[in-house]
């Protein structure tokens, strides 16, 4: 049943994506605070 | 601590892939709406997991209006956030269970899929009340904000239970008793994405802390940058 | 009469004056809710039957469209005066000026329906086949419920980036329980099936948990800003 694949596939799509962010702004943070150590240093 | 978030992430993505397994093959097959019927043990256990979320963010909203403790601010922000994702998954598997079902995508009476939008579109502007707001007083407006909601629930769903009431509508979710098999599998997933959603929130959490860090990090610099110096 | 009425009263009178002097809002309100109307008619062609079900929500679309627009300069004036800093100092209680406001955009938005009502009776040929005398209480109470909400989210909106569109953002699901009890209502009335009470108490009820969540919560408000 095609819907029933949709749906799971959506659910995890739908969470896939929200962890990508998270690890989108990890980085950024990540980078943020090697460019303030440098500053500092 | 450290250590714990990579085994705990291992029992869980363990878990979840067992408990897709029972949903998918093992689970039993219902007998009127045949495979479909498995959508439903995704779209309730999201359902249950989104609510217990922003109950979470309710309880913390209300100690940061008493309490005004920073740390309940992040766990008020880290709740609604998860909850909007899995809120989000409820309202997607629900439509997609619906149609081949009863044929139609959306009936603006089912109580429960009616309530959900409702909880998300509050959820949602919570959010962007939070991204909007000056963080200066952010916390304090996104808690009232979040007590409002939480009063509101309510309302919302006699609201929409009534007007059922006076124009029937297909009900959309499960009606009358569950197999005790599907039940086991049903409480399998529901666990297992509550362990998945307190994962997302603990790393949320540490993310929201890390950042608060930094921008505070960044504010004491400009300040105490001498002038011209750029 | 007792300080906290003497001052909502002061504050109340205050507004009603200065709004009829300008006429601001009500100008504003009347012009929007006349256009709402307009672009709906030239959407639906109903014939009576028909219109009498959708009237409901047609007529509360554009009070509550236009009721936004009084909403978002409720504190405009405020604000632009450093009055809500003089509030805060003063020893007067914070609510009874949010009363004070509730009430003078309530006043208003009323004033509103009045005029807009009979147009929409003539525009869609509306007759009420239930008990008419009903549409009192939901009006009453419905504009209360959208007004007592609006006021307290203009509040919250103040210091935030995009406050015109921030109040209808928080204030549109919030009032979602109101908002199908006053079509529903309407409806309910106009067609003449089903009975409005059960609406005419949920309102009552959301009107009742959100004044005093409004009263509760208003003096926190005013301080975090």
């Amino acid at each position: 049943m095609k819907f029933l694949f949709a749906a799971y596939a959506a659910t995890w799509l739908i969470h896939t994506c929200y962890m990508g962010t998270l690890a989108r702004r990890f980085t950024q943070l990540r980078n943020q605070i090697k460019e303030i150590a440098e500053r500092k240093s | 601590m450290k250590r714990l978030f990579p085994i705990f992430g291992a029992i869980t993505t363990a878990l979840l892939g067992f408990a897709l397994y029972e949903a998918l093959i093992a689970a039993p097959t219902e007998q009127t709406m045949g495979n479909v019927q498995r959508i439903f043990y995704y779209h309730v256990s999201s359902a249950w997991t989104a609510f217990i979320l922003f109950a979470i963010n309710f309880v913390a909203s209300i100690v940061y209006l008493v309490k005004r403790s920073e740390k309940a601010d992040v766990i008020a922000l880290v709740g609604a956030e998860v909850g909007v994702v899995f809120c989000t998954v409820v309202l997607v598997t629900g439509p997609l269970w619906a149609r081949p079902v009863w044929g139609i995508w959306w009936a603006p009476g089912d109580v429960r899929l009616t309530s959900t939008l409702v909880l998300w579109l509050i959820y949602v502007s919570y959010l962007i009340l939070r991204r909007f707001s000056s963080s200066g007083q952010t916390p304090m407006i996104a808690a009232v904000l979040a007590v409002f909601g939480a009063l509101d629930v309510p309302l919302v769903y006699f609201s929409i239970w009534f007007f059922r009431t006076q124009h029937p509508q297909p009900v959309i979710g499960d009606g009358g008793a569950i197999d005790p098999r599907m039940m086991h599998v049903l409480l399998l997933n529901w666990l297992a994405f509550s362990c998945f959603a307190a994962l997302l929130c603990w790393a949320r959490y540490r993310l929201e802390v890390l950042r608060r860090d930094v921008d505070e990090t960044l504010a004491l610099e400009s300040l105490l940058e001498p002038r011209g110096s750029r | 009469m007792s300080l906290f009425s003497s001052i909502t009263a002061a504050s109340l009178a205050k507004d009603i004056r200065l709004e009829w002097r300008s006429k601001d809002a009500i100008n504003s309100m009347l012009f929007f809710a006349l256009l709402v109307v307009v672009v709906f008619s030239f959407s639906f062609d109903p014939n009576a039957e028909e219109s009498r079900r959708i009237a409901g929500g047609l007529i509360w679309v554009a009070f509550l469209f236009a009721a936004v627009v009084a909403l978002n300069q409720t504190w405009a004036r405020e604000l632009r005066n450093q009055v809500l800093d003089a509030y805060r100092v003063s020893p007067a209680s914070a609510n009874s000026l949010f009363l004070g406001k509730a009430l003078g955009n309530f006043i208003f938005v009323c004033v509103l329906e009045a005029l807009m009502t009979p147009l929409f009776i003539l525009f869609y040929n509306l007759r009420a086949l239930g008990p008419a005398w009903q549409l009192i209480p939901i009006a009453v109470l419905g504009t209360w419920a959208i007004v007592v909400n609006g006021t307290f989210f203009a509040a919250l909106s103040i210091r935030t980036r995009s406050r015109e569109i921030m109040l209808p953002l928080l204030l549109f699901p919030i009032s979602i329980p109101a908002l199908l009890a006053m079509v529903q209502g309407t409806a309910a009335v106009l067609g003449g099936e089903f009975s409005a009470r059960f609406w005419i108490a949920l309102l009552v009820t959301y009107d009742v948990v959100f004044t005093i969540a409004s009263l509760f919560l208003f003096e926190t408000v005013l301080h975090a800003e």
